[in-house]
């Protein structure tokens, strides 16, 4: 499939995103196409995109309408971009905007293009309530009925049961327990203290306002609906208070709480990724190079692993592909789906015992310096769009790079489903 | 205050509140919107719209001041220039459309309109935009002086957006304030402290106004250290709020009034931290006794000629007495002042001269022929000294307050008051702090472009120009 003389590095021009808001507030009124298009729209402003064909804009959503068939080639309808754009969804839970980046980029090393967007977008304001399955299946027996006689008799299997719709769940459909009941079972195997994951969600909300004071976000942010930055961003956390929460997964003995944990999110974010020459042909910048990718996944239904495990084994196998020790990075952007899901990664990575016999390593990968982590802050603070929060991570680190002048970066995204997407980037 | 508690003007509060709100709507009666002044809750920031005509050369001076600020914009389709100057100083701006919201600000650079056709881009901004301006809002034009225009042509589009602004003042409604601001070729960088001013809630009662900057501060550059304030009938009233505002940010407030007021005048200068200066402005030495006091304090930074007395009668019934009076007070005490600190080194670097003039001296008030002779004097005495003060590094202006709610107006009749009260852009009279937080824009160190002007703190009132 090479379609270049030899692979090509491929440069991260910018990204864009409005700002995420928790659910039910600025954007409840908002479609995933609003928001998407709005993210795309600011991104083809900024690099003076209007009117030009590009390779592909691959985007996607968790929580997606089924009208949506086609969502970000009807968001690229909405934009000035050139109407002559490819686009397609893709979805791997909260993986999916940086999956998607890991799509276009290895189409761009290919050479099989020479640009194009990634992103994502979520709303919960705006979720799909799906029609009663049965009555669905009513509906469907009915239309494959004959006779007027058989559409009756389709109909009378109808019950006022039916009339409840079906809402979307924030439930692992094996196990049938939410995400947080998962993460708590992680954070009691990992012995994660409460005071821990609180301390980390005060520094990620402190981070975050500390990056927007200085204006390090005004090239990634655009305003939007009358927000100009995060609604869930509190700028003067108050960490008594956050001590103070109940934990509301496990109320009797757990540790995740509404502070420690990530809010319901709507938002997007998108990113622009070329080949070197395309972007030096435009003049437009260099932020940092997409390096590598590396999905993996856990087996958390039958086996003993954790649901939101998956990175810890992603990223040893994409260093040891490029030589690279844990410690050799700048920056370390982990998601904060939970602070306790961040906690409970350091910690299986510094664990010897759990290198030899889940990833299979001699010696663990080792402490990461947490100064270097979520420098701008994380999900905890900036609320967590799902399918966006890859895109906004993306974007952010090669700008912390830019700014640095060189550097490292390593990014690592849990999934539902006990999936995990990871990557490098550099510059 | 607050803007729950209540401005002593009963039907703003009436119609402000949930059934007066509903009762006035349903009525069709007027509904004065609550003007939102510094200090009244944390209004939410909200972005800035910029707008530009071809050409326009303030855009980079516009970013630079807004950089400073954290300011968020969006810009008009039109305005591409916009989105490059933003990102060069590494502002967060987006292109201006159905999803943006609303905004606190429209500002549009009109300085590059040369012709008829040109203005097509003016009509364009403020048609898409102006829906989009939140209650208590600001818009403002930027234009060059009409004069400096190359072409006749470009001179009097530059002349015509006074009466376009002065319209949209008019129009705009809901507390919003339009102003155009003049910048003469050279003194972009001097934008800043006019544009704070215009776009903060201090100039809630500033509307329809035609300001110029014509010079940089060049040596003149802003310093911190703290300054000394004279104001002239301080003792009570709009003289009073003046020195609150100076003091309370951080200025030493010299309190001038009469010696039959010494009490109120200790009291105030105690209050304020200040010094009390009990004189009568009228006495022959005087002015010699105010060049004594700043010599003996370093010099006064900043000068505010408020004192003033009215003796209101129709000329016919006018006593000479009556009339005296108020020459004496109202004009011949701050002229001699002025002169005499000019010429004696009364006024440190960078100083700032300030009369209180009236909307009486612009549009004339029956029973007042001898107030508003003061009153427009004042207004071709800071023209006239402009030149002179300039040279001296120094700037003297005017403000012109229109109905202001005072105890003095509290005494006027009703209907008489609620016309005062209702006859302007805003459909509410100003408080004295309104009439102060101009001072202190003109006052401020920043201000040095601002010279020989008089800007009127009526609301836009209907009355006058």
């Amino acid at each position: 499939m090479l379609s270049a003389a030899a692979p090509r590095r491929v440069a991260i021009i910018g990204g864009s995103r409005i700002p995420f808001a928790r659910a039910n507030t600025a954007y409840a009124e908002l479609s995933n196409s609003d928001m998407l298009a709005g993210a795309l729209q600011a991104l083809v402003d900024r690099f003076d995109l209007h009117g030009q064909r590009l390779g592909e804009v691959v985007a996607g959503a968790v929580l997606k309408h089924a009208r949506d068939i086609n969502l970000t080639r009807e968001c690229v309808f909405s934009t000035t971009l050139s109407h002559e754009t490819p686009a397609y969804d893709i979805q791997q839970a909260c993986g999916t905007g940086l999956e998607a980046a890991i799509l276009v980029a290895n189409k761009i090393a290919l050479g099989q293009i020479d640009c194009g967007i990634a992103g994502g977008v979520d709303t919960v304001s705006d979720a799909p309530i799906a029609l009663n399955d049965g009555l669905r299946k009513t509906l469907l027996r009915a239309g494959r009925a004959r006779s007027v006689g058989g559409r009756i008799a389709a109909f009378g299997g109808a019950r006022p049961s039916m009339l409840k719709p079906e809402l979307p769940r924030n439930a692992e459909i094996r196990t049938g327990l939410s995400m947080g009941e998962h993460c708590e079972l992680m954070a009691r195997r990992w012995n994660i203290a409460r005071a821990d994951q609180d301390a980390l969600a005060v520094a990620s909300h402190r981070n975050l306002h500390a990056a927007y004071e200085a204006g390090y976000l005004n090239s990634l942010v655009v305003p939007f609906e009358g927000l100009s930055r995060d609604n869930n961003l509190r700028p003067d956390i108050d960490p008594g208070k956050i001590a103070a929460m109940k934990p509301v997964f496990d109320r009797r003995a757990g540790t995740l709480t509404a502070a420690n944990s990530t809010p319901l999110t709507d938002g997007a974010a998108v990113v622009l990724l070329a080949s070197e020459d395309w972007a030096r042909e435009r003049g437009l910048p260099i932020l940092a190079y997409l390096r590598a990718g590396e999905a993996a996944a856990v087996d958390f239904v039958r086996g003993d692993e954790g649901l939101l495990m998956a990175p810890v084994h992603a990223v040893p196998r994409m260093l040891s592909k490029l030589g690279l020790s844990l410690q050799d990075f700048d920056f370390y952007e982990i998601h904060e789906a939970f602070a306790a899901q961040v906690l409970c990664t350091l910690a299986a990575w510094e664990d010897a015992e759990y290198a030899r016999e889940r990833l299979g390593l001699a010696e663990p990968p080792g402490a990461i310096d947490r100064a270097k982590m979520n420098m701008w802050g994380g999900s905890l603070a900036t609320g967590h769009p799902f399918a966006a929060t890859g895109g906004r991570i993306l974007a952010s680190l090669a700008t912390m790079i830019d700014r640095r002048g060189s550097g490292r970066g390593l990014i690592s995204v849990c999934a539902a489903a006990g999936q995990g997407v990871v990557a490098v980037i550099e510059k | 205050m607050s803007s729950g508690t209540p401005s002593g003007d009963r039907y703003l509060d009436f119609v402000n509140g949930p059934v007066g709100g509903l009762l006035a709507k349903r009525l069709g009666l007027p509904t004065p919107v609550r003007l939102v002044r510094n200090g009244d809750r944390a209004a939410k920031a909200r972005p800035v719209l910029v707008g530009a005509a071809k050409g326009a050369r303030l855009l980079s001076a516009l970013a630079v001041n807004f950089a400073g600020q954290h300011v968020v914009s969006f810009y008009h389709h039109d305005a591409e220039s916009w989105r490059e100057a933003a990102e060069e100083h590494g502002l967060m701006s987006g292109r201006f459309g159905e999803r943006s919201g609303r905004v606190g600000a429209l500002v549009f650079d009109a300085s590059g309109i040369e012709t008829v056709d040109g203005l097509g881009a003016l009509y364009r901004f403020f048609h898409d935009s102006i829906r989009a301006v939140c209650p208590n809002g600001r818009i403002l034009v930027l234009s060059i002086p009409p004069e400096s225009a190359g072409t006749a042509e470009a001179a009097a589009v530059q002349r015509g957006l006074e009466g376009f602004t002065r319209s949209l003042g008019k129009e705009a409604r809901r507390a919003i304030a339009v102003q155009l601001i003049e910048v003469a070729p050279g003194a972009e960088a001097a934008i800043g402290s006019t544009l704070r001013f215009f776009l903060s809630p201090g100039s809630a009662y500033v509307s329809g106004q035609v300001v110029r900057i014509d010079a940089e501060s060049g040596q003149y550059a802003s310093g911190t250290t703290r300054r000394t304030v004279l104001v002239t009938g301080a003792a009570q009233g709009i003289g009073a709020a003046i020195a609150e505002l100076f003091s309370a940010r951080g200025d030493q407030v010299v309190v001038l009034d009469v010696p039959a007021m010494a009490d109120k005048v200790a009291e105030t200068a105690t209050r304020l931290n200040g010094v009390g200066l009990p004189l009568d402005i009228t006495a022959a030495d005087a002015a010699d006794a105010v060049l004594q006091h700043a010599r003996s304090c370093g010099g006064f930074d900043v000068v505010v000629h408020n004192a003033g007395i009215t003796r209101d009668r129709t000329i016919a019934r006018m006593e000479r007495a009556g009339w005296d009076e108020v020459m004496a007070v109202n004009l011949r005490a701050p002229l001699r002042i002025t002169e005499k600190l000019l010429a004696g080194g009364g006024l440190r670097p960078n100083g700032r001269i300030v009369c209180v003039s009236s909307m009486s001296g612009i549009a004339g008030n029956p029973g007042q022929t001898n107030y508003a002779l003061t009153k427009a004097a004042l207004i071709g005495l800071v023209k006239r000294l402009a030149p002179a003060a300039r040279e001296a590094g120094a700037t003297i202006n005017a403000v012109a307050p229109g109905f202001i709610e005072t105890r003095m107006t509290a005494a006027i009749p009703f209907m008489v008051r609620e016309a005062g009260r209702r006859l302007n852009a805003m459909g509410q009279g100003g408080r004295p702090v309104d009439v102060a937080e101009a001072i202190a824009w003109l006052a401020d160190r920043d201000s040095y472009g601002v010279n020989g002007q008089t800007i009127r703190v009526c609301g836009q009132s209907l009355l006058g120009a």
